[in-house]
């Protein structure tokens, strides 16, 4: 266990890079250019059907077979990277947002509102994560920008939990006080010292959490309640070859290896931020 | 008096979790527009004047919004969840029904995901010289993958490799037969299984290091003994006191896995209740899930109580560790 206080640097970060890392960011740098200029990779359109086509085994013609209509899985999962990475950081974003709102508040607020919100935080964490999105998405009903709220809320009570830990560190360690003492104000403090400092160790977090984020959109999707069939989504693709998985399996492999790979190389990459802590 | 305020401090956690679920569920009914078609189902919904004025009465939609707070926390903290709108069979039936099938493949689950973590952390540990650094490098490299690991593709792989290909195993589950289990159990296990031998890993080593384990080794102890006499026991407790966690990501799995093999179970119900928009009968569900994740932390204290001998003599830490448990 390191220092709990002392903020990681970017060049430390790199340094830290073994070759199992460089391979991740090299990976998730290929998913950044496949997300931005999917023609770049796979010209095609991935939404143009060909139905005597159909459920071709992969080929040289379809690198990765094609599906029920005779649309390319190769094409489909390459323009599918935008919208499930998307899907996945924006979920994120919402998850980080609500954890720092919590973590804050709890972290930084009257001892009474702290005890509150911190049983509040551990009874969010302890309701499984695809349970509570389901719940949101039985209040809401089923679509892309429910899911992806369903499932920044269910993981933004891991966030609170690490925020507030980190608020207290960072609020209680010596340079604050020091700075507490000399007659700073409050909100000085606050973005000159705690902010920056609970932020940053963040990022290995956030990276981490962007993999993680990923899978359980695409799982929603993959039961039915996210980003629907024929829109080109990882999860999406997954649920319309579970019918075919017996006769047409290059429906099932390659969109889940695509989350698969993309969830790994962000899990090592984020590791690496994170300084080799773990979750 | 401490066994009754460790007793007191789970009974408030189970409370705790019933009034954070109902308030979840009490302010996105608002939030979703009209509660009344919700409850009935979203728009659209087919709803008869008779179920609609059985629904206003029953979450009181026109009395004042407080009254509807506290009325809907009462009924649910009674466990009063009504009749699913979508079955028109009392909540608790549907759910009483579902749960055995449910308990049986988490417990499984998470009985097999312990054993290959044991096996993983073992191997790693015993594991030496050039051969035995690739072995370790590979099993972390397993580990992480294993973690990340999508459930739904795992599933498939399996149903597609032992089912479609081989056909050695059914692609399809019900109740006990153990055949079927089988991809079920593994398909939940292995994610659970990487991230249980990460933490094993981790604590084996830190135990191997500790002077209880030098002073044994001086005393001439064998690998094999030190392991089973001593570092192994300590190296559990960590993992052991995640696995109240892990069991309930297994609840989060078994949602998915159930969907994948057509077999019948609590998940499967929270999916149908989530798709006809069946509200009472996933707020029942969420609640239970809730319920049993407690029930599941008092079991994993009684275990720890059983392993770790420093914790009988000092039971003041359990409550201590109870208070940690709930936050606070």
């Amino acid at each position: 266990m390191s220092n709990p206080v002392a903020a990681p640097s970017l060049r430390a970060a790199f340094a830290r890079l073994r070759p199992a890392g460089v391979v991740a960011l090299v990976v998730v740098l290929a998913i950044l250019v496949a997300a931005v200029w999917p023609g770049l990779i796979a010209p095609g359109d991935p939404l143009a059907i060909a139905p005597t086509d159909a459920l071709a085994p992969p080929s040289l013609a379809h690198l990765f077979g094609t599906d029920e209509s005779g649309r390319d899985i190769f094409t489909r999962v390459v323009h599918g990277t935008a919208p499930s990475v998307g899907i996945g950081l924006a979920a994120t974003g919402i998850g980080i947002g609500a954890g720092l709102v919590l973590g804050f508040a709890s972290g930084l607020g009257p001892k009474a509102l702290d005890a509150a919100l911190g049983r509040v935080i551990e009874v969010l964490f302890a309701l499984p994560t695809l349970v509570m999105a389901l719940l949101l998405v039985a209040v809401m009903g089923p679509g892309t920008g429910a899911a992806v709220l369903a499932i920044g809320a269910a993981t933004a009570p891991g966030y609170a939990r690490i925020l507030r830990a980190r608020v207290r560190a960072v609020a209680g360690s010596g340079y604050v006080e020091y700075a507490r003492l000399e007659g700073t104000r409050r909100t000085r403090v606050f973005l000159r010292h705690i902010a920056p400092n609970t932020l940053w160790p963040l990022v290995g977090v956030a990276t981490l959490g962007i993999g993680q984020a990923i899978v359980w959109v695409s799982a929603l999707s993959f039961l039915g309640f996210g980003t629907l069939p024929p829109s080109p989504e990882w999860g999406a693709m997954l649920n319309a070859g579970r019918v075919y998985i017996s006769t047409a399996w290059w429906m099932t492999i390659f969109p889940g290896l695509a989350i698969v790979v993309t969830a790994t190389a962000l899990t090592v990459l984020g590791r690496t931020a994170a300084g080799g802590g773990r979750r | 008096m401490r066994i009754a305020r460790w007793a007191l401090a789970r009974i408030g956690s189970a409370l705790l979790v019933v009034w954070v679920v109902t308030t979840i569920v009490f302010f996105a009914l608002r939030a979703s527009g009209d509660p009344l078609e919700a409850i009935l189902g979203g728009p659209g919904s087919q709803a008869g004047e008779e179920a609609v004025a059985v629904a206003r009465e029953t979450y009181g939609l026109d009395q004042p919004l407080l009254w509807q707070y506290l009325l809907l926390l009462g009924r649910v903290g009674t466990l009063q969840l009504g009749d699913s709108y979508a079955r028109r069979q009392p909540v608790i039936d549907l759910i009483a029904a579902q749960l055995p099938s449910t308990l049986l493949l988490a417990t499984l689950a998470l009985a097999l995901a312990w054993a290959l973590a044991l096996c993983g952390a073992i191997i790693a540990r015993t594991s030496r010289g050039p051969a035995g650094r690739a072995v370790t490098a590979s099993l972390r490299g397993a580990e992480i993958v294993a973690t990340v690991m999508p459930q739904f593709w795992l599933g498939a792989v399996l149903i597609l490799v032992f089912a479609s290909t081989l056909g050695v195993l059914p692609a399809t589950s019900s109740g006990a037969d153990p055949a079927g289990l089988v991809l079920p159990v593994v398909t939940l296990a292995i994610p659970i299984a990487g991230f249980l031998a990460q933490i094993m890993r981790d604590s084996l080593a830190e135990a191997d290091a500790a002077p209880f384990a030098v002073t044994a080794r001086a005393r001439g102890a064998s690998d094999t003994r030190l392991l089973l006499h001593h570092t192994l026991r300590h190296a559990s407790l960590p993992a052991l006191a995640l696995s109240g966690w892990a069991y309930g990501s297994l609840l989060s799995g078994a949602v998915v896995v159930e969907t994948l093999f057509a077999r019948p179970g609590l998940g499967r119900l929270l999916i149908d209740g989530a798709m006809q928009r069946d509200v009472p009968l996933v707020i029942g569900a969420v609640v239970v899930v809730a319920l049993v994740y407690v029930v599941v932390l008092v079991i994993g204290d009684a275990l720890e109580l059983l392993v770790d001998p420093r914790l009988r003599r000092r039971t003041r830490t359990i409550v201590r560790q109870a208070d940690v448990a709930v936050g606070a």
